[in-house]
């Protein structure tokens, strides 16, 4: 295991930012740690790549407990959320610079990068500072990398990032897993999650579950509808008032829908909205995301004492 | 309810700085009570556009109305007709539930009473009544959110201009957030929204487009679907965005 924790647990006063979060990590494996912004990821990370103490449990990272802080950071590349680099370096300098604070230079690990850096290279003598988004987030992925780490930690390397540049990143990651590299990343975008090996989904600071993808959704445990229509405002607010109703979200052009009974008829939930003047409506039985997985999880977890999902 | 009237008029507005043009001669029309999409990438302009809407940039040139106010000469009366809320920008930490809505409300000229009522509503309706009187800082990101969203309406306007309001935001909030934005809608108040989450531009009634400064597309979400031959929005962007320049915009 390149990367193995045990119960960690981290209080901030009275927030309890992580509540025994186990999970373990590969070689040659892209995990992804999967959950809206205040869920724990970035006080993982801390912890992980030794900037901060739990208050209980253990991690393993690169082969060294946490306690054996220099040999891991030897060990790892970190991205943080924030962009950190030296923006008044040019590209050039902070690589460099990246380079000579782990021993190494830029030659020795620059297959590495190559894939990467070529797409920011014609930049290479402007400042960090004034790159944009894009290519910030791949100068940052280029110096947690130059000294070839065991172990890459990637925190939200992706948020606010546009969907073009988040898939050639996901690219990216694809193949330096491909090299042995164990990749620990935190994403808040649910799509992404079908781009990694394993994920972890977490909520407020807990593990709502670990597993492959297919392995959520597939243990999603009740039928899943999609509703069409052109008017999906009024169509929820009817089914909030259906008998029914489980839950109603929006989904992209679609209404996602579950019922309370365990074997609901999508025609008698059609005939309802008919009913109500929605002659348009039309419904599917669909496989559930994994959004919709979150959704039911993250329910179950936080028990919230409103049940009005919408 | 059918949008029919045009509340924003954009017309080969432009807008450069130095040998850079960041928005290129871009023309379109927000009808009333409509929500707009304004979708593109990184650097793609659509920051210094909406800064042009909201009366905070000059344009170098053409013309728009927003509102009915002139973007050159009337961006008071349109900063009074609209409201704004960012991912970045939303309220005071430090201040309490009560004092940012005096503030904000205050800043908009509402009267002491008013400020007292619909304080009053705003925080029935959300619920955080029992919050009342905590510092901002103590309520989870979404919660924030959707207050931030409740307190840029404070004052009625026509339009409201949302600046990636869903960023980093848990899933079952992001919809809750959306339900508001389909009310505020169904009450007659224009939106116009920028995400990055392209399920969220499936909410929008139209979409349009920006890569490298141009307007490259404007249509609803279906239409474009069918222009480009796919299924999703996210390919949608995926193919105006790489096709325009062989490589990235990012």
């Amino acid at each position: 295991m390149e990367i193995k924790v045990e119960s960690i647990s981290k209080l901030f006063g009275d927030v309890r930012a992580l509540d025994d979060v186990s999970f373990e990590v590969k070689p040659g494996e892209l995990f992804g740690l999967i959950g809206p912004d205040g869920g724990g990821k970035t006080t993982l990370f801390r912890i992980l790549t030794t900037l901060v103490l739990p208050d209980s449990g253990h991690a393993i990272v690169a082969g060294h407990p946490l306690t054996d802080y220099k040999a891991i950071r030897r060990s790892v590349g970190y991205m943080p959320g924030r962009f950190s680099l030296y923006q008044d370096l040019t590209v050039e300098e902070n690589l460099k610079f990246f380079a000579s604070i782990f021993g190494t230079t830029v030659d020795e690990n620059y297959e590495l990068i190559r894939d990467i850096y070529v797409q920011i290279e014609r930049f290479r003598n402007r400042r960090a500072g004034a790159l944009s988004g894009g290519m910030k987030q791949k100068l940052a992925l280029c110096c947690a990398l130059i000294h070839r780490p065991r172990v890459l930690f990637l925190d939200e390397p992706t948020t606010g990032v546009d969907p073009v540049s988040r898939r050639e990143f996901w690219e990216m990651l694809g193949r330096l897993r491909q090299g042995g590299m164990a990749i620990l990343v935190s994403t808040a975008y649910m799509d992404e999650a079908s781009l990694c090996d394993r994920v972890a989904l977490i909520q407020d600071g807990r593990i709502l579950t670990t597993n492959t993808t297919a392995h959520i959704t597939a243990t999603f445990g009740r039928p899943l509808f999609a509703i069409r229509t052109s008017n999906i405002y009024e169509v929820t607010l009817d089914l909030q008032s259906y008998t029914f109703t489980r839950s109603i979200y929006p989904f992209g052009e679609y209404l996602h829908y579950t019922d309370k009974r365990e074997t609901p008829d999508p025609d008698e939930v059609g005939a309802f909205l008919r009913d109500k003047g929605h002659g348009d409506v039309e419904l599917s039985v669909i496989e559930p995301t994994i959004e919709d997985a979150f959704m039911e999880l993250a329910e179950n977890n936080t028990k919230p004492a409103h049940n009005a999902a919408i | 309810m059918l949008p029919s009237e045009p509340i924003i008029s954009v017309e080969r507005l432009t807008k450069k700085f130095g040998a850079f043009t960041a928005v290129n001669a871009i023309s379109f029309e927000v009808m009333k009570g409509e929500i707009f999409g304004f979708l593109g990438a990184n650097g793609a302009g659509k920051t210094t556009a909406m800064k042009i809407l909201i009366g905070i940039s000059r344009p170098t040139s053409g013309k728009a109305t927003v509102a009915g106010f002139d973007i050159y000469k009337q961006t008071e009366q349109i900063k009074k007709s609209i409201g704004y809320m960012s991912q970045r920008f939303s309220l005071y930490n430090d201040l309490t539930i009560r004092e940012n809505i005096e503030f904000f409300g205050g800043i908009y000229g509402l009267t002491a009473r008013q400020i007292r009522d619909k304080g009053e509503a705003l925080v029935e309706k959300l619920g955080l009544q029992d919050k009342f009187n905590q510092p901002i800082s103590d309520l989870p990101l979404g919660w924030k959110q959707k207050l931030a969203f409740s307190v840029a309406l404070l004052h009625d306007p026509q339009i409201i201009f949302l600046d990636e309001p869903t960023g980093g935001v848990d899933p079952v909030t992001r919809r809750m957030f959306w339900n508001m934005i389909y009310e505020a809608a169904h009450r007659g108040v224009t939106i116009f929204v920028t995400t990055h989450y392209m399920d969220e531009a499936e909410y929008c009634n139209r979409v349009s487009m920006m890569v490298d400064g141009r307007l490259e597309a404007l249509d609803s979400p279906a239409r474009l679907k069918e222009t480009y031959g796919v299924n999703s929005m996210n390919d949608v962007f995926l193919k105006l965005a790489r096709n325009q320049n062989g490589t990235t915009s990012a």
